[in-house]
């Protein structure tokens, strides 16, 4: 890796650190009902929807009513998403008479949008009608994410609440998520990437003549709205096959940038706004600290490990200087490229600049496991939600290190948290690897795999990683286009997402009823460098201990077998 | 002194005999419905049934192929059952220890005979053991009291030494706070009747045993939350090496199942789960040492998330006996006069006070001699003075109203302000003794409450845990103030009544604060009962001693800091080896991992960063060093961690280091030496 890495991961670091704090504070006074300098124009609007839909922002639930609301609302759009899915040969909008996805291509499809995570098993171009892509991707990009930043809103309420078991207006806090968080972000980054060189058009293709003389349709479309949301969001789907390496999606080195910056910004002032619920912004600031401080050594070995491509590349002759370029853009160039894969896969974006699958292998490895470690940022909410999870843990094992049952903020962790803690923190490793061995013994499932050997598990936990942590990214050397792979892929979405929320509020409920204690002396307090150091050892800890033997014999027995 | 007993003991931690009986039961306890109760060991127990299994199968057709063979399915299955019965005999000897405190309490009262008092009036020798909750027994003085009880007629003084260590006799009557006797403690003066309490097998002796056996052993709140987590890591772990086989298979390495259930039983948290129950009796266990019998096992560890302790003034913070602190005159006589006859009064009081007022008199250099035939006038219940009466003069001390009306009765008149006097001795929250030479009340000596030496270092040693300390005391503001400043209390109540202890305990849980107070009197058993540790005094009522959740055989109410310190350091002990145990997980994936696949994928030998040997010492040196760390720990986890009011952070920090780092590389070098240790038999 160079030096000029070394300064975009710091510039990188430095500008997110900049800018949760004001989105933080928005973020947490939009969900709090307190004036924000929006106020003016979008006041009037959400009073509007509000009396609209009937919805009366000051009913609130307790945990049952508030995630049976997010589960009923998300479902609904997954069946709507499905049905347009499996009927786009009938409706409007269809220019390219694409027909009717087939039930397990437009089940993995509909879930994949409603649960944020963007997987594309179809082809774009081809199998998606317009009115598909316009209401369905469009729509869900929006949802999605807004019912992931309200879980983490939940679960923010029920750790600062005192003996209160509401957590809030599901449906309110929806519609402000959408209204008054996304699409201005939306709107705002749209503007910006526009002079970038991102087209922003309604019209057709554009007929070019080539050099040669030969006729050339070059698709375009409103991309840069689309980009936007893809990354605000960490929805990742593209507008093209070839996602954010295409040059209308990711013009530039300073375009990379920004989508990089824009993946990791609603996720990192999650964690600000962490600390303002908790009445304790150093709080935040530790635990942003420690989750920065793994992206910043994942991007960093990401870089590192490509910075040498493998001695078999080597020894054809070609110019290896530039390091592993294979499957990577000359406009990036393994710094670019491997800072924008390590981002994509920590914050649970999904959109590619470089082809995953020609990483070096343990290149190849930390993006996967960025994705297994599902913690570094992750995506919009539910990443916080995944922070909280293994925060409650190493809460848990330090409490008892200094002698008091376990607190988090005044809060005691008690069997019941642990009991219901453990289910969400048992769903994630054991659907991937669950999904991936099963998939390895079925012969059908096996013969999907292009490439033999190690390389072979690694392309099949990626899949399955990727799914269960919604991140979407594809790694590549894998035919998933079958039934077995549409649908594996699709339940193993539905339970990163829903297994793992549907527990975890219930422990956000059963914080909220709880009393705040006094703290004292023999309180261990949680906003420290030695709590953040010791987060960082147990999500590595955890982390390795679970996915270690996939790893050693995916990746690392690729390397070894490499690179000697 | 049963305390320094107890502390001997803790001192050798086992000995022959309760190691041999140990050893019997750890082989008892492999009975799987037994084992059942803890999972992690359960699991170790069915892959020691599963490489036993693939051992005598080897044995009898020969291995089958890959890389199994009989010496090391033989030295793998002996190494798990090994790991199980290192457990059993860890929880074993907490147990075996727990009978031994217990007998040794329990040895005072067996061969006792009781004086029954049947319905007709008459009197029946019986056994103690068959006395039943109800019946009143007679016990004169020279009697052994047979079974905890109550007073209900007559006044005695008792010898408790034998459960409290402390040598002066206490005094024991009918009716108030005073009616409460323990059986195995004896009458030494007059004759009492005794409402027997409990059943044979229902007192506090009989409760504490159960708490450390087994079959009655109920998990404690937090012992249920770490289970459900070690529940956790198993599960995954189970997974983790279930799916090796397949996903080894895809690469053509398929590893031996001897060496699968190895890995397994290595990476399961085997050091926590081996020693948990073991930690929790050990920590009932050391409460026994301090002569604390604890009724429930929450409440221990509750003690350790103490946040206020409420403590009564008297007893507690000063000595419940009064010192000698000033000798005031009555007009026409001086200090030094008053002082005269207090000490010569005061020549044959044996009780604290007395002595005080001989201290108190030497110290202002007043010089008197003991005069030669006198008789000295013992202190009684009745009279309430006590004195000395010689050849020409009578000297008395006493309560002021008993000495009033003994001025009275020989003819004197009480000094003018007697009254007045006496009451502003009391507003001031001290004890006023009349002082009377022939009838003549001469003077008063204040006797006052002095605080313990040392509290409040310990009060400091609180607060560095976290604990904040309140006071409770009917004195008024002025005293309380005094005291509470001198004691060095967080907090103090003044003018409070027992009743007033609901109240503020209610207060406090009310903010999410556990509270612990201490208690004796009737009066306070409805705030021991909802206190969240209530500490009884032995000394105490029936009453109080039921509504707590701990009796503290010394009726020392500042023990409540040992108490608090043991709860910490039960939650400290089991933190500090389930993060040991899975910091320790790391090595044994580099020990194993690469020895499983290594005849496969060349590669992965790169991993054996602890170079090992072969893949049988590899696995084998995991295996056995996962089962000696059991042993290994088990002082450990009967002493406990050590506990040091250091603040949390600073533990957290030694802590982490210590078991967390310490345990990551621990591993390695144990490991590394056992391979050594192996390579030399070629194995």
């Amino acid at each position: 890796m160079t030096y000029r890495g070394w300064a975009e991961i710091a510039i990188v670091a430095v500008i997110i650190g900049l800018m949760i704090k004001p989105l933080g504070t928005y973020i947490f006074h939009v969900f709090e009902g307190e004036h924000t300098f929006l106020d003016p124009i979008l006041g009037p609007v959400e009073r509007f929807i509000f009396r609209f839909l009937s919805i009366d922002k000051d009913k609130e639930y307790k945990w049952t009513g508030y995630i049976l609301r997010m589960i009923a609302l998300d479902f609904a759009i997954i069946f709507f998403a499905y049905l347009i899915f499996r009927l786009q040969g009938h409706l409007p909008l269809n220019p390219a008479q694409a027909p009717g996805m087939r039930p397990d291509l437009a089940f993995n499809s509909a879930v994949s949008f409603g649960t944020n995570t963007n997987w594309q098993a179809y082809a774009g171009e081809t199998q998606a009608s317009n009115l598909s892509q316009m209401i369905v991707i469009t729509t869900c990009m929006f949802t999605s994410v807004a019912s992931g930043i309200v879980m983490a809103i939940a679960f923010m309420r029920g750790l600062s609440r005192r003996a209160n078991p509401f957590l809030g207006n599901f449906y309110a806090d929806f519609i402000r998520a959408i209204l008054r968080i996304l699409l201005p972000l939306a709107l705002l980054f749209t503007l910006v990437l526009i002079p970038l060189g991102v087209p922003q058009t309604l019209k057709g293709p554009a007929r070019v003549l080539t050099l040669e003389g030969e006729q050339q349709e070059i698709a375009r479309g409103p991309v840069a709205t689309l980009e936007a949301i893809k990354h605000i969001g960490n929805n990742g789907g593209g507008f093209f096959n070839a996602n954010s390496a295409h040059p209308y999606e990711n013009p530039s080195p300073v375009s990379n940038i920004i989508l990089i910056l824009l993946m990791l910004l609603v996720p990192a002032s999650m964690i600000y706004v962490l600390g303002l619920y908790l009445q304790n912004r150093r709080q935040g600031w530790v635990i942003f600290a420690a989750i920065v401080l793994l992206f910043i050594i994942f991007a960093g070995l990401t870089m590192w490990f490509e910075s040498r491509a493998s001695p078999i590349l080597e020894e054809t002759g070609v110019d290896v200087t530039a390091g592993n370029m294979e499957g990577k853009e000359t406009r990036y160039g393994v710094d670019d490229s491997a800072l924008f894969g390590a981002s994509t896969t920590s914050a649970a974006t999904g959109s590619v600049n470089s082809s995953h699958d020609s990483y070096t292998p343990l290149g190849g490895m930390i993006l996967i496991g960025c994705m297994m470690l599902n913690t570094v940022l992750g995506s919009s909410g539910a990443g916080l939600i995944n922070i909280l999870i293994y925060i409650i843990f190493t809460v848990f094992l330090a409490g008892l290190m200094v002698g008091r049952t376990p607190e988090f903020t005044g809060k005691k962790i008690e069997s019941r948290e642990v009991r219901l803690g453990v289910i969400a923190l048992l769903i994630h490793p054991l659907c991937i690897l669950g999904f991936t061995t099963l998939s390895l013994a079925i012969p059908s499932a096996r013969n999907a795999i292009l490439n033999s050997g190690p390389h072979g598990i690694t392309e099949m936990a990626y899949a399955f990683t990727s799914a269960t942590a919604n991140n979407g990214s594809a790694f590549g050397g894998l035919a998933v286009s079958s039934a077995y792979f549409n649908v594996t892929t699709g339940v193993a979405m539905l339970i990163g997402r829903y297994a793992i929320f549907i527990p975890i509020l219930a422990v956000a409920g059963s914080l909220a009823e709880k009393q705040i204690l006094p703290e004292s002396e023999g309180t261990f307090r949680t906003d420290t460098p030695l709590f953040a150091g010791l987060l960082i050892g147990i999500i590595i800890i955890i982390g390795a201990l679970t996915f270690f033997p996939v790893l050693a014999l995916g990746p690392l027995a690729e390397h070894f077998a490499l690179f000697g | 002194m049963a305390g320094n007993e107890g502390k001997a003991e803790a001192g050798k931690l086992m000995d022959a005999a309760l190691i041999k009986e140990a050893v019997i039961n750890s082989f008892k306890k492999l009975n799987p419905m037994n084992l059942i109760r803890n999972p992690v060991m359960f699991v170790v127990e069915i892959g020691a049934v599963i490489t036993t299994y693939f051992f005598i199968r080897y044995a009898i057709n020969g291995v089958e192929g890959g890389q199994g063979s009989v010496a090391f399915a033989a030295l793998i299955s002996l190494w798990l059952w090994f790991t199980v019965l290192f457990a059993n005999f860890a929880e074993a000897v907490a147990e075996g220890r727990g009978r031994a405190q217990a007998e040794t309490l329990r040895r005072t009262r067996v061969e006792t005979t009781a004086k029954l008092l049947q319905d007709n009036g008459e009197i029946k020798m019986v056994s103690a053991g068959e006395l039943r909750k109800g019946q009143v027994v007679v016990a004169e003085a020279g009697d052994v009291i047979p079974g905890d009880g109550e007073v209900i007629e007559g006044i005695a003084s008792v010898d408790e030494s034998a459960i409290t260590g402390e040598s002066a006799p206490v005094i024991r009557a009918a009716g108030g706070d005073f009616s409460s006797v323990t059986g195995g403690t004896m009458v030494l003066s007059d004759q009492i009747k005794i409402k027997i309490s409990a059943n044979p097998g229902e007192s506090f002796l009989d409760k504490m045993i159960s708490l450390v056996e087994g079959a009655q052993r109920q998990k404690t709140p937090n012992e249920i939350a770490l289970s459900i987590l070690l529940v956790a890591f198993t599960i995954i772990f189970l997974v983790v090496v279930f799916i090796l086989s397949p996903l080894g298979g895809y690469l053509e390495a398929r590893p031996d199942v001897t060496s699968l259930v190895a890995l397994l039983v290595c990476l399961i948290p085997t050091t926590i789960g081996g020693l948990l129950s073991a930690i929790g009796i050990a920590g009932i266990n050391r409460l026994t040492q301090y002569n604390v019998l604890a009724m429930s096992g929450r409440a221990v560890e509750a003690a350790g998330d103490i946040n206020t302790l409420l403590l009564d003034k008297t007893g507690t913070i000063t000595f419940g006996n009064r010192f000698a602190n000033e000798f005031s005159p009555f007009e026409g006589h001086n200090e030094d006069e008053v002082g005269e006859v207090a000490m010569l009064s005061s020549f044959g009081d044996g009780t604290p006070e007395g002595q005080s007022i001989l201290t108190l008199g030497k110290k202002l250099g007043i010089e008197v001699t003991k005069p030669e035939n006198c008789v000295v006038v013992e202190f009684t219940a009745e009279t309430r003075m006590s004195g000395l009466d010689c050849a020409d003069n009578s000297y008395r001390k006493g309560a002021a109203d008993a000495i009033a009306k003994y001025a009275v009765a020989a003819g004197h008149v009480l000094p003018s302000h007697y009254e007045e006097s006496v009451q502003f001795i009391a507003s001031q929250g001290s004890t006023p003794l009349a002082v009377a030479r022939d009838g003549d009340i001469i003077g008063l000596v204040e006797l006052k409450d002095v605080v313990k030496p040392g509290i409040s270092e310990r009060f400091e040693r609180l607060r560095a845990m976290g604990i904040k300390t309140m006071m409770i005391t009917g004195d008024n503001p002025f005293t309380a103030k005094t005291i509470a400043g001198e004691a060095g209390v967080d907090d103090f109540v003044a003018e409070a009544k027992p009743e007033d202890k609901m109240g503020l305990i209610r207060n406090e849980q009310g903010q999410g604060k556990l509270v612990a107070m201490t208690g004796d009197g009737t009066n306070d058993a409805p705030a021991l009962a909802i206190a969240d540790v209530g500490l009884a005094m032995n000394s105490g009522t029936q009453a109080a001693k039921e509504a707590g959740n701990m009796v503290d055989l010394d009726s020392d109410p500042a023990k409540l800091i040992e108490v608090v310190e043991i709860g910490k350091q039960l939650l400290i002990t089991r933190g500090s080896l389930t993060t040991f145990s899975i910091a320790n997980d790391v090595s044994k994936y580099f020990a194993i991992i690469p020895a499983l696949f290594m005849a496969y994928i060349p590669g992965l030998a790169s991993l054996n960063i602890m170079r090992l040997y072969s893949h049988h010492s590899a696995i084998l040196s995991a295996v056995i060093f996962n089962a000696l760390i059991i042993i290994a720990l088990v002082p450990l986890a009967l002493k406990g961690v050590k506990y040091r009011p250091l603040g949390a952070s600073a533990i957290l920090r030694r802590n982490i280091l210590i078991y967390g780092i310490g345990g990551l590389i621990a591993p390695f070098i144990g490991i590394k030496l056992i391979d050594m240790l192996l390579r030399l038999f070629h194995f």
